[in-house]
């Protein structure tokens, strides 16, 4: 789940009855499952929840880039740097489109990214942390894209239309994502002495900041009930993270990858896994800036905003030259 | 039929130039100035990392000895590796990316058209495939140069400087050797002579209608078509080849 934070405006659920006419009716069209369209009336509070949501997603799938690409130079063979070439070039067209999806409610993508680098606005807690073997590369694949999924899925059938329409696509390509990351640790996992140490290694950092991407648990999760009312979040937290689990662990055992959680076991009555407490404590510090990546994760992206102006400067000054002499060309011959 | 030795250093040439810039190219990821120039790099370095497996992977089965193109990628050391010096110069700023990209793409087209036509069947095809992807190279590359130089003061100041501090590296590539002689001779490759009119009918044109001055020096580096390198390769191995060579054997 990449958007894990959402504040929702609004002054928590109204009642049908203290709802006005536009409200009313708004409201009427999402329980019946149409869609919102951009020029459609909705109201301002569901507005800005969505436009801080979809951001939150496009600014992880961009900072995203960065654990990954960090591996890219150093991946062990032609095939999987291939494939790690085009799972992050697959981010950069999910943050390309999200930030499109955003700007249909009438925000810009410059706008947004300013609130990025400003520390403003979130992304996934799950990308300030580092990648430092490459079994990494097959935990961030089959745990935190599995994670991603789990929430995204319910996503295509959110309420915004172009929303919806985006998390359709991404869907399609997070699951490829998701088998090849798997592939990526069954190898390791398979291989020589080294690279099982290596994948019980990232096994072992990734699994509960996995576990935390679903957001807060839903009894401290106080934005939930506006946010699914008006089907911008379809299932709670902690429904999402326990259907994980779940599936996660057959998975696990399957590889031969042990899960670091000693409270980790079968419910018999739920027939569900129970698991330990997730230490929320270190989650909201991630949040909020002291992640151990943190600081270089948004560094890096100021720094390639900052030093990419002059080029992008450029871009406008040619697009703007170009226009100015089509203009007198048509002058001149009319 | 070509010398088999001769042949073999000829493909690991045409791989190892693919293989060295699209790493270059992928160090971009993440970094890159605007969010469409990152789907653009990773898209490049794809497109070069896919050619390098089929030019390596030729280039082992032409040795007979076993080696695949991973193999050939990750366990030779520098002075066995036969790319350009200007493939493997740093990334820089965005200006010398782009021109590097400029450079090399203006001789790589050609060279893949001629090479369509090459005698040896396996070459044709590597080369049908690759020109499509070359061609879109080149043009992005190309436009954007052209961007550059007729954008602001300062992109056209980073542009000049780019192509002052590269042009010595582009020599290299005309330069016929008793390889390139003896791919001519069995009509694998083309006479690097016509690649180098081609090349220089395309700056000629580029110069004149980029606000960009074409740099008069007659000096150029050489070396990386017989494996002597700049200080740049053993680095740029070191990172790459660090898995391959830190657990020997393993499967990935």
């Amino acid at each position: 789940m990449y958007a894990q934070m959402v504040k929702a405006d609004g002054k928590g659920v109204k009642s049908r009855e203290e709802m006005d006419a536009e409200e009313r009716a708004f409201q009427d069209k999402i329980d019946r499952d149409v869609k919102i369209e951009p020029k459609d009336w909705m109201p301002e509070a569901y507005r800005k929840t969505l436009i801080r949501q979809i951001s939150q997603h496009a600014h992880s799938e961009i900072v995203g880039q960065l654990p990954e690409g960090n591996w890219i130079t150093r991946a062990p063979t032609l095939e999987r740097k291939a494939i790690l070439l085009a799972k992050v070039q697959d981010e950069a067209g999910h943050g390309l489109y999200l930030y499109c999806a955003a700007e249909t409610l009438g925000v810009s993508r410059d706008d947004l990214l300013d609130q990025l680098h400003s520390g403003k606005a979130k992304y996934s807690s799950i990308f300030n942390y580092p990648t430092l073997n490459w079994a990494d590369i097959g935990a961030i694949g089959w745990l935190v894209d599995g994670a991603a999924i789990m929430n995204q899925v319910p996503l295509q059938r959110t309420s915004y239309g172009p929303y919806s329409r985006a998390m359709i696509r991404i869907c399609k390509e997070e699951s490829f994502h998701q088998r090849q990351g798997y592939d990526l640790i069954t190898k390791m996992a398979q291989g020589t002495k080294e690279q099982k140490a290596m994948a019980q290694d990232a096994m072992n950092r990734f699994w509960r900041p996995s576990l935390m991407m679903f957001g807060p648990s839903d009894k401290d999760s106080v934005h939930s009930a506006q946010s699914m009312a008006w089907k911008i979040k379809i299932n709670t937290n902690d429904e999402l993270r326990q259907k994980f689990v779940d599936q996660t662990v057959p998975q696990a055992e399957y590889l031969g990858l042990e899960i670091p959680d000693p409270d980790l076991e079968w419910n018999e009555e739920r027939q569900s896994y129970d698991y330990g407490e997730i230490n929320w404590d270190e989650f909201y510090q991630v949040i909020s800036g002291n992640g151990p990546c943190n600081k270089e994760r948004l560094g890096a992206r100021v720094k390639a905003w900052e030093d990419g102006e002059w080029f992008r400067d450029a871009l406008t000054a040619h697009a703007d030259k170009k226009a100015a002499k089509k203009k007198k060309q048509q002058q001149d011959a009319a | 039929m070509a010398d088999k030795d001769a042949l073999f250093k000829f493909l690991c040439r045409m791989g190892d130039n693919c293989l060295i810039i699209g790493h270059r190219n992928s160090e971009w990821c993440g970094h890159a100035p605007i969010l469409e120039e990152d789907i653009a790099l990773a898209n490049i370095a794809l497109d070069f990392i896919g050619q390098t497996q089929l030019w390596l992977g030729l280039a082992g089965e032409v040795e007979g000895e076993g080696r695949t193109a991973d193999n050939l990628a990750y366990l030779r050391d520098a002075f066995d590796f036969k790319n350009f010096l200007l493939v493997e110069q740093p990334n820089g700023d965005f200006a010398q990316t782009l021109t590097r990209q400029m450079l090399f793409d203006a001789w790589h087209l050609p060279m893949l058209q001629a090479l369509k036509e090459s005698s040896d069947e396996r070459i044709a095809a590597i080369a049908e495939k690759a020109v499509k992807e070359a061609k879109y190279h080149l043009e992005r590359s190309r436009n954007l140069c052209l961007h550059m130089g007729d954008g602001t003061e300062e992109s056209k100041r980073r542009m000049q400087d780019a192509i002052d501090l590269l042009w010595p590296y582009t020599g290299e590539m005309f330069k016929s050797d008793n390889v390139d002689e003896a791919m001519v001779a069995a009509g694998v490759a083309p006479d690097l002579a016509d690649i180098k009119a081609t090349w220089d009918n395309f700056m000629d044109e580029f110069f004149a209608e980029a606000e960009l001055v074409k740099p008069e020096n007659a000096w150029f580096q050489q070396g990386g078509k017989t494996g002597t390198h700049t200080e740049h390769m053993g680095f740029l191995l070191a990172d790459m080849q660090f898995l391959q060579r830190a657990y020997p054997g393993a499967t990935w």
